[in-house]
């Protein structure tokens, strides 16, 4: 074995303790290193954390931002979007390509430069969008890709083309990146100032039940998506037994179209984690994981340094506040790029080292989640709002909904809209008023809750959004007249096919299924029956998969079918012949014809 | 009044359908009483002549004749059917889409332990079909109406769905006539 594989590799190990639940951390400094995995590394990772090499192996597999081949000394990923398609994505991807002189996919010849594809990386308000290294790039155009091969090519540093950082924090010394927030509108709870430490002052003054109480009477229920009561999620923790109990912020953001979590972290952090410290009381937990998607890997330094000043201000660590009988720290775990890990399950998988296949239900993670032990798991945006009302109290955030809803959401907004970016909007607010503030008043087709939502049309802009109406975790994509539904969720097959875990077959078959049927539509083979065949499809997939992916997956599918019909309609057609439009006999014979020296046209065979 | 027709064809499957048919036993003089035959591997009929009511086809398609047959089979049939596990889902042929074409040419014509062939080449008589890039199921390439499933079916579902397709009769196939496990 190269001996300078197996020094990295122990040293990554012993970094962190040789602990097989560290797996991801052990891998990513090795990848940091090494520029990949290889296999060497495998069997020693194996041997010093007492993991099976197979379990090794399985995890380096899963991951996208792993690699067990060398993809080049610095990567680039272009996300390959829904929304980057609609702003230039084809165009960008053939000047990487042009530059590069490689396909997608490949490595320059002297190993300097690989180039990926990637799937939303939390920038659909500033897309065309790309990850180089850890540095993101947005706002891309031919122009600009020439630039960054050029600057890459010359030596530089990702970091070092960058010409002008973001607003905010995002031009902080330890970020510096050239994200912009796009905070559109900053509403009453959330994007507002606040006074650190405050929350928590109230919190510890308050009994853990109290707090609980404090938190349920707002009505606080969790922003990811499921809109779970967070009140009741952290009573069912709180009565769980176990020694040791633990809060997950789920910061994991990976549904196409959403971007609010990531401008909480960058100008709300403390509130996130003074959130997380609130529940950790509340709940009789000591400890915290900030779930961070490896896409926001540049906000980790400056993360990690507000963790810092809160430790050295009392507000993390033992004793704070001066409370000897309450202690909290929170960690940061960094994922490596898999969609699936923003459910809840698979994040805690994750969490312990393994690859992010949701696990059985029940037991819940209140009873027995990470390491068996009751974990509670929050949206980065649950965690911030639990801070602003343990700040200024339940009834005043309760009061800020419309239409009997409590308090206020996140929106993202992008696509064909004029402004798009952040708006913090209350509960009941009407999806058309949040289209105007946007600018995407030439709406067709809105996606609500980004890919895996429900695609609603004109008649349906009246309704609100809302937990129990049109509910989002934050995602809307304003499609303009121009766009075709059919193709926009043609595209996002292609997204669940690649990122279902593979652990159930309802999922693993299914997204493949629905992919290859809705391929043959927008290409113009599909026929009526293929509509009512989707239909059952995404139905059963509903019905039957394991976790949210292959249950939420049909979701755009199944509600398009419903609100936009005729445009599935007009792309289909059934044969007079009964003979399957889909099925080209003479592209499949081509190869057999080559291989046996002979030509088929149309049937009609001639020797070559 | 003239009685329905049926006829029968075997594509890509082993004939085992084809054999489970004929287990009805001395079921085949009512069959006789019941239908008339167009073309199909037990009267040895190749074309048809005219249009028939039910098609039973049995395996699914893996060359280019195949698909020609199944089309002819369509465009003559009022009713379609596809028989066995071969038919509805490719089955043990299919079993070639796992190994890339070019692979499956070279073991059965230049390297196969078996082979004997000193020109090292794929045949290319134009008598044999062309193979497709994939074995497919019936329904992928023409509509089919039912599916029979079983490997083979026995010989009770083929009597029992035939009979009420070729008397209009609502198809009733006991659990046990359909549980292969």
């Amino acid at each position: 074995m190269d001996t300078e594989v197996r020094q990295i590799t122990s040293d990554a190990c012993r970094a962190f303790a040789n602990d097989g639940t560290r797996l991801l951390d052990i891998l990513h400094e090795i990848q940091r290193r090494l520029g990949h995995v290889p296999p060497d590394a495998i069997e020693a990772i194996a041997d010093c954390t007492s993991l099976a090499p197979v379990r090794v192996q399985q995890t380096l597999a899963f991951y996208a931002f792993f690699s067990d081949r060398p993809l080049g000394k610095v990567v680039i990923r272009l996300c390959d979007d829904v929304v980057d398609r609609m702003w230039g994505y084809d165009a960008v991807r053939a000047a990487f390509e042009k530059a590069l002189g490689i396909p997608m996919g490949g490595t320059t010849p002297d190993g300097m430069i690989g180039l990926q594809r990637t799937p939303c990386i939390g920038m659909s308000d500033q897309s065309p969008a790309a990850l180089v290294g850890t540095t993101v790039f947005t706002r891309l155009t031919p122009e600009s890709a020439e630039r960054i091969v050029a600057g890459l090519r010359a030596g530089c540093q990702p970091a070092e083309l960058i010409e002008k950082c973001g607003d905010g924090n995002n031009a902080h010394t330890l970020v510096r990146a050239m994200v912009r927030n796009n905070i559109r509108q900053p509403g009453a709870v959330l994007l507002t100032e606040g006074e650190r430490g405050a929350a928590i002052a109230n919190a510890l003054a308050m009994s853990p039940a109290e707090v609980i109480r404090t938190v349920k009477n707002a009505r606080l229920r969790g922003c990811g998506g499921a809109g779970f009561p967070t009140g009741m999620k952290w009573e069912f923790a709180r009565s769980a037994r176990g020694p040791r109990k633990l809060i997950f912020c789920n910061a994991d953001e990976g549904e196409p179209g959403t971007f609010k979590d990531r401008v909480l972290l960058t100008e709300h952090p403390n509130r996130v984690f003074a959130g997380m410290t609130i529940a950790g009381y509340a709940v009789g937990a000591a400890e915290g994981i900030l779930y961070l998607r490896a896409e926001y890997a540049y906000l980790r330094p400056f993360l990690e340094d507000i963790l810092a000043r809160r430790r050295a201000d009392g507000l993390l660590g033992n004793a704070i506040r001066g409370k000897h009988s309450f202690g909290f720290d929170i960690r940061i775990q960094l994922g490596a790029g898999s969609y699936v890990c923003g459910a809840e399950l698979a994040l805690l998988r994750s969490c312990e080292g393994g690859p992010g296949e949701p696990m059985t239900r029940p037991p819940f993670p209140v009873q027995s989640g990470y390491l068996g032990c009751p974990s509670v798991v929050n949206n980065v945006e649950t965690l911030a709002l639990v801070t602003k009302i343990l700040e200024s109290g339940a009834p005043a955030f309760s009061e800020l909904g419309e239409e009997g809803c409590s308090g206020t959401k996140l929106l993202s907004l992008s696509g064909d809209c004029t402004r798009p970016g952040v708006y913090e909007v209350p509960l009941g607010t009407p999806l058309r008023d949040v289209l105007d503030m946007c600018g995407g008043g030439d709406a067709r087709s809105v996606l609500v809750g980004g890919a895996s939502g429900r695609f609603v049309g004109p008649a349906l802009f009246d309704r609100l959004i809302s937990f129990d109406d049109l509910s989002t975790g934050g995602a809307i994509i304003v499609f303009g007249p121009q766009r075709s539904v059919p193709e926009i969720v043609e595209l996002y097959s292609h997204f669940f096919a690649e990122e279902s875990c593979g652990y159930c077959a309802p999922c693993r078959i299914g997204t493949v299924l629905l992919r290859e049927r809705l391929g043959r539509i927008v290409r113009g083979t599909g026929e009526p029956a293929d509509l009512e065949y989707l239909e059952e499809l995404g139905d059963t997939m509903k019905a039957t998969s394991r976790c949210g992916l292959g249950q939420a997956a049909p979701n755009a599918l199944l509600s398009s079918l419903k609100n936009f019909r005729p445009a599935y309609e007009e792309l289909v057609r059934s044969d007079p012949d009964g003979f399957k439009r889909a099925f080209d006999l003479d592209k499949a014979v081509t190869q057999a014809g080559e291989i046996a020296a002979r030509l088929s046209i149309r049937g009609q065979e001639v020797a070559l | 009044m003239s009685k329905p027709k049926v006829a029968t064809c075997s594509l890509a499957g082993c004939f085992g359908c084809h054999m489970s048919f004929l287990d009805i036993d001395e079921r085949i003089l009512q069959l006789v009483e019941l239908v008339d035959f167009g073309p199909s591997p037990i009267n040895d009929l190749k074309h048809f002549t005219d249009r028939c009511r039910v098609g039973l086809v049995e395996g699914g398609c893996a060359n280019a004749e195949n698909v020609r047959v199944l089309r002819e089979f369509r465009t003559h049939c009022d009713i379609l059917v596809s028989m066995g596990y071969c038919a509805t889902s490719g089955g043990i042929p299919a079993m070639r889409n796992l190994v890339s074409m070019e692979e499956c040419l070279r073991e059965a014509y230049m390297e196969g332990p078996s082979v004997h062939n000193p020109t090292g080449r794929v045949p290319g008589d134009l008598e044999l079909p062309l193979l497709l890039d994939k074995v497919r199921p019936c329904h992928e390439v023409v509509k089919i109406d039912y599916h029979l499933p079983g490997c083979p079916p026995s010989a009770d579902a083929i009597w029992a769905a035939l009979c009420a397709l070729v008397s209009d009769a609502p198809i009733e196939l006991p659990y046990q006539l359909i549980k292969y496990d």
